[in-house]
């Protein structure tokens, strides 16, 4: 911690405040930069020692144009660990920083409370440090460019995880081998019960035979099949059974672990942001500002908050919805008889003085993310007070234009771009596609289009790890397509698309 | 953890790396960049701005035209909220990587790019022994001068360094006055530097066959040629003659937009370019590199006798090469090159070229510039 004396003051009066209020975090330490070592810091996703690779680069002079250009600016970095460190950008006026630590000390709440953080790794400063030390050793044994390029194709199939693995277990760990060795068993037809003068009839021996060669054969089927279930989490299932060097391996697990520590905060980005403006709002407006700083706060605050059309601002609808239920439960404007109430004048002044609003959201921050959230609390009333819309592009003008403010079909917009964090939902649903060990995947087509480049160039990479021919099944404009990856060029082939039945079935092997 | 100093030579390590890396793409697409000339029009003073869609970090995920969204503002059904394009469509900044990555770099980095790529040599400038000019340059410091120069934390120092030494420094009391003899001043040095000048005078034959796509060969293969000269001389200027059957000055935009019909006279270029040369460009003092572009159909064989003897007499002696482009067009015989190989095939300072379409560009790029002169 490298605050001057008072900000070090301001800080333990907001802190005070924060857990006077009932918030509950780790410790957090503050540290004053300067601009360039912000976007230094930002540029490595909060880590300052992140392994080294170019795209940190890449992302730190796009963030130092911007702030060249007056574009942008970086208030305020939290990073969820044990102790959570949270950067201050020195220079900044004196209220902006009361604003920063108000609004970290939220983040900081959420990281400790919010179910969906409770797996992360809160040592995840030293995790990285870990990372990039290994990443070091193996470009000193490896080369750079070697070690790079690896990196390179990884990195593309860094969104092909199970973002609930770390709540559910899918099944029992299981080596090829296991499966190999387990005891084959003669399969028996099932026999109806019978008199023996009827045995013949009721169970002919023909009938039983091709029974029993039908099972056989489908036990066959499933023995050869590999994932025995679809497999979500490729990075996972690559690491384990890619032809791959154990410096490879060893990229992919850090690969892997990075995305499942970032997949939570994906997965919340709403509540958080909305979180913690709650907070420092709250903080700010009823305990820490002078009357001299008002208008610099309101300033910017209303900045913070600030919408364009078009794009969902998370800090703006967070802290809305947070607010919106924080209300609703204060009055009691939830439950059957608020529902089944009729008289709109009624329902608008209802107010049973419950009182339950803060109770309520203190429990939502801890059990909902951004889905759930979402889909329980957001009302029509909300939808139009907020204005929300969902837009498309409009192919024949070249323009993005407003399709409908209906509410269940905003909300059902809402919920499918944060859905598995707006990602398409990939498996892999076969290892030993066409006996020939090449990998399968399968793109559940849930009414949007891959990008299709993109789709063309991840299925190169994907290809170079698994280092025998890989295969995507999607939709492109409507029809079926298997993309095809052979070493050298990809390739397209008009395919039958089955409707296949949703999720892993039961895992009773 | 110390958020201090060593931090910043981590990112500065992966800085150079990328731009590493964005330097060999665009070196790797430099032939495609020429063909289609599509820097054209992205260049500023000093920087190219280059799309390199190609550099992120392909995913399997759904594009933004595909996908739609939820926003959240005013407006009707049917309103439009934003176009594809410039800004990738509204949701950019919602979601990573919307955005087609534009990386900058200097036209100097460009040139070498250039250089490198079509191994072009250095351009050696003629006369630059000759030519000289004086530069003052604050590089010194005396301890005499006016006080407007004094140089304010020198003059502090020494007034430090004294009072130290003196003992009259109290460290409680940390006055600093200096006295005369503390003061330092700065001061120049005269340095003498070599100057390299040059002119570019464009040609171009304007008449009724030269078509947009002849145009556009020239300005792209132009455009090229300005990066490269540019990179060799501090001190470049352009002038731009259009003729048809008469010849004329006229200033860039109007050189590649103008359009008339009409015979062509060769000689009337060569002649106005001879004499822009003796009014103001004296080849004691400029590198001289007129570049004549036309679809090699002269207006008889007359007219190409007294170019073959103005370029013999006069030009070729003045100038330190003189590039001929000849572009394909569906009209002409095109005869006017193969006048020019026939005649003037001993001297070393003529370049011809033909560019048949846009492909010969580059080809066409290195005949002229890879001399080195």
């Amino acid at each position: 911690m490298n605050l001057t004396p008072e900000l070090n003051y301001i800080r333990d009066e907001i802190e005070g405040y924060a857990r006077g209020y009932g918030l509950d975090f780790f410790n957090v330490i503050f540290e004053l930069v300067e601009f360039d070592e912000m976007n230094e810091i930002a540029a490595y996703g909060g880590f300052p020692t992140r392994y080294p690779h170019w795209r940190w680069g890449m992302e730190y002079e796009r963030l130092s144009k911007g702030y060249a250009y007056g574009l942008q600016k970086i208030y305020e970095m939290v990073v969820n660990n044990d102790p959570c460190y949270a950067y201050l950008l020195r220079g900044n006026a004196l209220v902006d920083q009361k604003i920063v630590m108000a609004h970290v000390f939220g983040h900081a709440d959420f990281f400790k409370n919010n179910y969906w953080f409770s797996r992360t790794n809160r040592k995840m400063m030293d995790e990285m440090a870990n990372h990039a030390t290994r990443v070091r050793r193996h470009i000193a044994r490896y080369g750079r460019e070697k070690v790079e390029r690896f990196i390179d194709q990884a990195l593309s199939l860094d969104n092909l995880i199970d973002y609930h693995a770390p709540f559910i277990r899918r099944k029992e760990e299981k080596s090829k081998r296991d499966l190999e060795e387990q005891e084959e068993e003669e399969p028996h037809a099932r026999r109806l019960r019978s008199k023996p003068y009827m045995e013949s009839f009721i169970n002919p021996a023909a009938a039983l035979r091709e029974e029993e060669q039908r099972m056989r054969q489908k036990a066959k089927q499933k023995k050869r099949s590999f994932p025995e279930e679809p497999e979500r989490d490729v990075l996972h299932f690559l690491q384990q059974n890619a032809p791959l060097e154990r410096w490879e391996q060893d990229i992919l697990s850090i690969i892997r672990e990075e995305s499942y520590y970032y997949s939570p905060q994906a997965q919340t980005k709403i509540m958080n942001e909305g979180w913690a403006v709650y907070w420092h709002s709250r903080i700010m407006t009823e305990k820490a500002l002078l009357d001299s700083e008002v208008i610099d706060y309101a300033d910017h605050h209303s900045g913070t908050l600030g919408v364009r059309p078009g794009v969902i601002n998370p800090y703006k609808i967070g802290v809305e919805l947070f607010r919106d239920i924080e209300d609703r439960w204060n009055k009691g404007k939830f439950g059957k008889e608020y529902a089944e109430c009729d008289d709109l004048d009624e329902k608008r002044h209802w107010d049973k003085k419950l009182g339950l609003g803060r109770k309520k959201i203190f429990e939502v921050r801890r059990i909902h993310n951004d889905v759930t959230f979402i889909d329980s609390f957001i009302t029509p009333e909300f939808c139009e007070a907020q204005k929300l819309f969902i837009y498309g592009f409009d192919k024949s003008t070249g323009n993005y234009v407003i399709l409908d403010r209906d509410f269940d079909k905003v909300k059902q917009k809402l919920l499918f771009t944060l859905t598995n964090c707006g990602q398409p939902r990939i498996a892999i649903t076969d290892a030993n596609y066409k006996n020939r060990g090449e990998l399968y995947l399968k793109h559940r087509h849930e009414g949007v289009d891959l990008k299709h480049d993109y789709a063309r160039d991840t299925l190169k990479n994907l290809g170079a790890i698994w280092r025998r021919p890989v295969h995507i099944e999607t939709i492109v404009e409507g029809k079926g397509k298997l993309l095809s990856y052979d070493g050298k060029d990809v390739s397209e082939e008009n395919i039958k698309v089955r409707k296949e039945e949703e999720g892993p079935k039961d895992g009773s092997s | 953890m110390n958020a201090g100093g060593f931090m910043v030579h981590r990112i500065e390590k992966d800085s150079t790396r990328f731009k590493q890396i964005v330097r060999s793409r665009i070196r790797k697409d430099l032939r495609k960049y020429i063909t289609r000339g599509e820097l054209i029009g992205r260049k500023g003073k000093y920087l190219v701005s280059i799309p390199l869609p190609q550099i992120e970090t392909p995913r399997f995920r759904y594009g933004p035209k595909e996908r739609g969204g939820v926003g959240q503002g005013e407006g009707e059904k049917g309103a439009v909220i934003g176009s594809e394009g410039a800004a990738a469509g509204p949701g950019a900044g919602d979601q990573p990587g919307e955005h087609i990555l534009e990386v900058d770099i200097t036209l100097d980095e460009l040139a070498e790019l250039l250089g490198e790529e079509l191994q072009l040599p250095n351009i050696e400038p003629r006369g630059a022994s000759r030519i000289v000019a004086e530069k003052d340059r604050y590089s010194q410091i005396r301890r005499s001068g006016p006080e407007s120069l004094r140089h304010f934390k020198r003059t502090f120092k020494e007034a430090l360094k004294r009072q130290i030494a003196s003992g009259t420094y109290d460290p409680d009391n940390p006055v600093i006055i200096p006295v005369r003899e503390d003061k330092r001043y700065r001061s120049w040095k005269t340095a003498y530097k070599p100057e390299s000048n040059a002119v570019i005078i464009y040609m171009m034959d304007v008449s009724g066959s030269m078509g947009a796509e002849q145009k556009e060969m020239v300005r792209i293969e132009a455009f090229w040629i300005d990066t490269w000269l540019q990179h060799n001389y501090k001190n470049l200027e352009r002038r731009y003659i259009v003729h048809d059957a008469a010849a004329r000055e006229v200033d860039e935009d109007t050189f590649y937009h103008l359009r008339e019909s009409g015979g062509t006279r060769i000689s009337s270029a060569y002649n106005l370019c001879n004499q822009m040369i003796d009014a103001h460009y004296s080849p004691e003092e400029w590198n001289i590199y007129p570049f004549h572009f036309s679809d090699g159909d002269n207006w008889g064989s007359d007219d190409t006798q007294g170019c073959i003897n103005l370029l013999r007499d006069e030009l070729l002696k003045k100038v330190n090469m003189f590039c001929y482009g000849q572009v394909k067009s569906a009209y002409g015989s095109g005869k006017f090159i193969k006048d020019l190989q026939e005649s003037l095939d001993e001297e070393e300072n003529l370049i011809t070229s033909e560019i048949n379409s846009k492909d010969e560009i580059v080809d066409s790029i290195r005949a002229f510039l890879g001399k080195g002169k």
